[in-house]
């Protein structure tokens, strides 16, 4: 294999380093990638434990195990830490791994600013699950944080929180950077940007988005600590400051904010659901411009967070049309999957079961996002349970199992070793069951009135809300199996070939698995 | 197999959805009782049916693949990858259904922004963690809270049927009236919502909207604050009666004669046990959330009040902090919220309760010049 260095004939040996210092100091794309999955599934399992709690409280009406105020911590740190430490993470870690190898470069553009991006991660989430303990507890105003709610009325945590989010968006920024100083100037020769692999152009835009809207992030959370802790009044209303200001500024970086967390997911899917319909995707340049189109369409569409706000007619309007508008290039991308998979050859491995749930429930999630488009109907759905219906099944199904997707799909290459095929397949149906339990009825509890972010419920809601949080144990515990397969997989196992599926194309199957510590130190060549 | 079994199921589920309607497995939007929400109603029906029927059909091409084209059936592969005149056909369609989509979505949308020609105003302010209704035409107005016994949320008691969704004193509007609501807030952003109404609207400090209702059926209609606002969020319902204009005009009559009772009493001679016993009540609605029934507080956010320095010291800097509150903190100014009356025995019950025994006592009068003072 000429894409694997040589490395005998070097001075110095160029394996990776041992002990701590291996992790600490590495500058290894793959090294950082594991760490940043590791760390990610770390935060999975912390914050879908707080979703426990939360389901716990939920199962029965009335207060049981948690007061209200520890609820609304719960929810707040559920939401940041599967948003910032699970979700934006992990897809980070994929790019890691997979970018230089998909694009044939022997590492990340910015090696040493890798790492640090990566070890700011830890520090940041030390910081922010540290305000558990504090005195006055953690944050507790929701992840969107609305000001006066998170600034005069904030619990003393919210500027350890702030902190926090500030050393996040520095490691999210860096991470950008690298990943598009990394495509755009590593490419292996004759790989022209439209011949790139679509996980490379997706995290390509996403990284575009990150740049972006991390900022803006950054401008709103020190606009809050101004007015924490400096007397400033950009937020307060009895000031001569605008609650609703925070809004705008949230959501233009919020919205931008959920595709970052599903683009990436759309790409690997673009790679899975070829490779096990053994047929090309279908429609490869309507489906790079129907990402680049979702990206521009997500900076003109955040208000429609905000239908109930008292935006103006005309603001109202067009928020609605332009949101409307996103359903064409997102409907393009389902149809192209599907199309893909007609009269292709399929076969449903793990990451191929995981794959097709993903293009259904994301649909479902889809829907319901059309049906909160339309402004007068949002008036009804707006922060109830139908709102958390429709997240959780772009966030779950949509970028969850994109990740567990690609996770399957790419292990052998990680590790060298097959994962187990029945546990994966039993960790795929005991997902999909638990989480359309958990999360279906939610659709139904808000279509008949159960508002979001309360702790108790009334006596109509019990019924549905019993179902749920039956689901949500059985998707949680479910998890556990995935890192047992993981680490069994990690192990030892049935040993991969270079290319472990039939169908599978692109330059990260012409490397041995496991994919050596150093690959592509001579760029391979491009058709 | 299993993958379509799952999917029949949710089809079904889905096409039934309108259909099933149970008392406790209620699954859709209610119609509601106003023009609004039928509107509101009816483009969520049509909607929800739009995106059945394209489920349907991009499912059904799915599901037909995943049964006839299967390599474990040895079904070769095409390799077809591009057709021009179906991307653009798969883009212009769903556009076109957008369209269509928005012309009502539009029309509803302008009539629920017309709050002009209203008969009845009522303003609404949000409280953590009660509203205020005032009726700024008659001069008059009224806090709602939560009635529900804490026992009941505690599960000490049994939960009564409208549990966590009744309140001690409800808005009343008059039927067949167009009633606009203007809506704002004292200290965080709340939301006030009423579903069968279709009207949902922010409560936000600094700003006043605007939403308007008007319902033709007598009855009880509930809801809640939908806008996350603290700890208890979840415990701040709306209840609104809509009554028959008769009975409303005699309802406006009696509240008014009330209120100019109310404003009476500030003049009356008050002993320490009638401030003692009014101020137990008006501190249970207007600071025990906060402070607690026992004035223990949940420090730091909220301080404890028995044996605290403000509530056993000066009197003059505990009536300051209870009428202007202090800025930056959770503490609110109640000096707008309460009456005289009220504020003198809730400062009064204060420095009286859980061991404060101070044994003084501050009158109405006091508390008038004081505010004027200022």
């Amino acid at each position: 294999m000429s894409a694997v260095a040589d490395t005998h004939n070097q001075e110095h040996h160029h394996g990776p380093a041992k002990g701590i210092s291996r992790w600490l100091l590495t500058t290894n794309h793959k090294d950082i990638g594991s760490m940043y999955l590791i760390f990610s599934f770390a935060m999975f399992l912390l914050g879908g434990s707080m979703a426990m709690v939360i389901r716990a409280e939920l199962f029965q009406p009335g207060l049981q195990i948690v007061q209200p105020e520890f609820f609304n911590q719960m929810t707040t740190m559920h939401g940041l830490i599967m948003v910032f430490g699970a979700v934006m993470p992990a897809f980070v870690g994929l790019a890691n791994w997979m970018l230089p190898l998909m694009i044939g470069a022997p590492d990340m553009a910015l090696p040493r600013m890798n790492n640090w991006s990566f070890w700011l991660l830890p520090c940041a989430f030390l910081i922010l699950v540290s305000t558990l303990f504090m005195e006055g507890g953690a944050p507790n105003f929701g992840w969107t944080f609305y000001a006066p709610l998170s600034t005069t009325y904030g619990p003393p945590s919210t500027t350890f929180f702030i902190f926090a989010i500030h050393i996040m968006g520095v490691s999210s920024i860096m991470g950008a950077i690298n990943v598009i100083a990394t495509i755009l100037n590593l490419r292996a020769p004759g790989m022209t940007l439209m011949k790139m692999p679509l996980f490379v152009w997706t995290w390509l835009i996403t990284a575009f988005l990150l740049i972006a809207v991390m900022p803006v992030l950054a401008g709103a959370v020190t606009m809050m600590l101004m007015d924490i802790n400096f007397g400033t009044s950009f937020f307060d209303a009895s000031g001569g400051g605008d609650p609703v200001l925070f809004q705008h500024v949230f959501w233009f970086f919020g919205h931008p904010e959920v595709y970052i967390m599903i683009l990436p997911a759309f790409g690997a899917i673009s790679h899975i659901v070829p490779a096990f319909s053994r047929k090309p995707l279908f429609g490869y340049p309507s489906m790079v411009y129907a990402t680049g189109a979702i990206a521009l369409l997500s900076f003109l569409v955040w208000a429609h967070h905000m239908f109930t706000v008292g935006i103006p007619l005309a603001g109202q309007l067009f928020f609605m049309y332009a949101t409307l508008l996103i359903a064409v290039p997102t409907g393009v991308k389902v149809f192209n999957w599907v199309t893909t998979m007609f009269r292709g050859s399929l076969s449903f491995e793990a990451p191929m079961l995981f794959a097709v749930a993903f293009i259904i429930l994301f649909s479902i999630g889809g829907f319901s996002g059309l049906m909160l488009a339309i402004a007068p109907a949002d008036f009804q759905y707006h922060d109830t349970y139908f709102v958390v219906a429709h997240f959780h099944y772009v966030l779950v199904p949509g970028a969850i199992f994109g990740i567990f997707a690609s996770a399957y799909f790419w292990l052998p290459k990680w590790t060298g070793n097959m994962y187990d095929e029945t546990l994966a397949k039993t960790h795929f149906w005991l997902s999909f069951v638990g989480m359309n339990l958990a999360f279906f009825p939610m659709h139904f509890l808000g279509l008949a009135g159960m508002p979001r972010r309360i702790p108790d419920y009334a006596l109509q809601f019990a019924d549905f809300n019993m179902v749920s949080s039956i689901g949500a144990f059985m998707f949680g515990v479910t998890q556990l199996l995935f890192l047992f397969i993981v680490v069994k997989c990690a192990r030892g196992g049935e040993k991969a070939p270079a290319k472990p599926w039939d169908g599978a194309e692109g330059l990260e199957w012409t490397v041995p698995s496991p994919a050596p510590y150093h690959t592509f130190t001579t760029p391979p060549e491009v058709k | 197999m299993r993958v379509h079994a799952k999917r029949a199921l949710a089809l079904v589920t889905g096409l039934l959805l309108p259909a099933v309607v149970m008392a406790d497995w209620t699954m859709n939007m209610t119609p509601g009782v106003t023009g609004t929400s039928n509107q509101i109603f009816s483009l969520h029906m049509t909607i929800l049916w739009i995106c059945v029927a394209i489920g349907v059909v991009v499912f059904g091409v799915m599901f037909w693949s995943i049964f006839a084209h299967r390599k474990s059936q040895g079904y070769k592969a095409a390799n077809f990858h591009e057709n021009t005149l179906v991307e653009v056909l798969w883009t212009a369609i769903p556009f076109a259904i957008l369209v269509a989509m928005a012309v009502p979505a539009t029309a509803t949308l302008i009539e629920m922004y017309d709050t002009t020609e209203s008969e009845v105003d009522i303003k609404i302010t949000g409280y953590q963690w009660r509203w205020q209704y005032e009726y700024i035409n008659d001069d008059f107005g009224y806090f709602s809270s939560l009635s529900t016994p804490r026992d009941q949320i505690e599960n000490r008691q049994a939960k009564g049927e409208n549990y966590l969704l009744e309140v001690d004193k409800p808005l009343v509007i008059p039927v067949g009236k167009k009633v606009r609501f203007l809506l704002t807030a004292n200290d965080v952003i709340h939301s006030w919502w009423v579903p069968e109404f279709g009207v949902k609207k922010d409560a936000i400090p600094g700003f006043i909207n605007e939403t308007w209702t008007r319902v033709d059926e007598p009855g009880i209609y509930r809801g809640q604050c939908t806008e996350l606002c603290g700890k208890d969020h979840g415990f701040m319902p709306v209840v609104v009666e809509a009554v028959p204009e008769e009975e409303y005009a005699a309802w406006v009559a009696e509240q008014k004669e009330a209120a100019e009772a109310e404003r009476q009493l500030t003049q009356k001679d008050w002993t320490l046990d009638e401030l003692i016993e009014r101020g137990e009540k008006a501190y249970a609605s207007a600071c025990a959330s906060c402070h607690q029934p026992n004035g223990a507080g949940m420090p730091p956010a909220f301080p404890a009040l028995k044996g605290s320095p403000i509530a056993t010291g000066d009197m003059a800097a505990h009536i300051d902090i209870v009428v202007n509150g202090v800025s930056g903190t959770a503490m609110q100014a109640f000096g707008g919220q309460l009456s005289e009356v009220d504020l003198a025995a809730v400062i009064t019950y204060e420095r009286n309760a859980w061991g404060n025994n101070t044994g003084e006592m501050v009158t109405p009068k006091e508390i008038f010049d004081f505010k004027n003072k200022e």
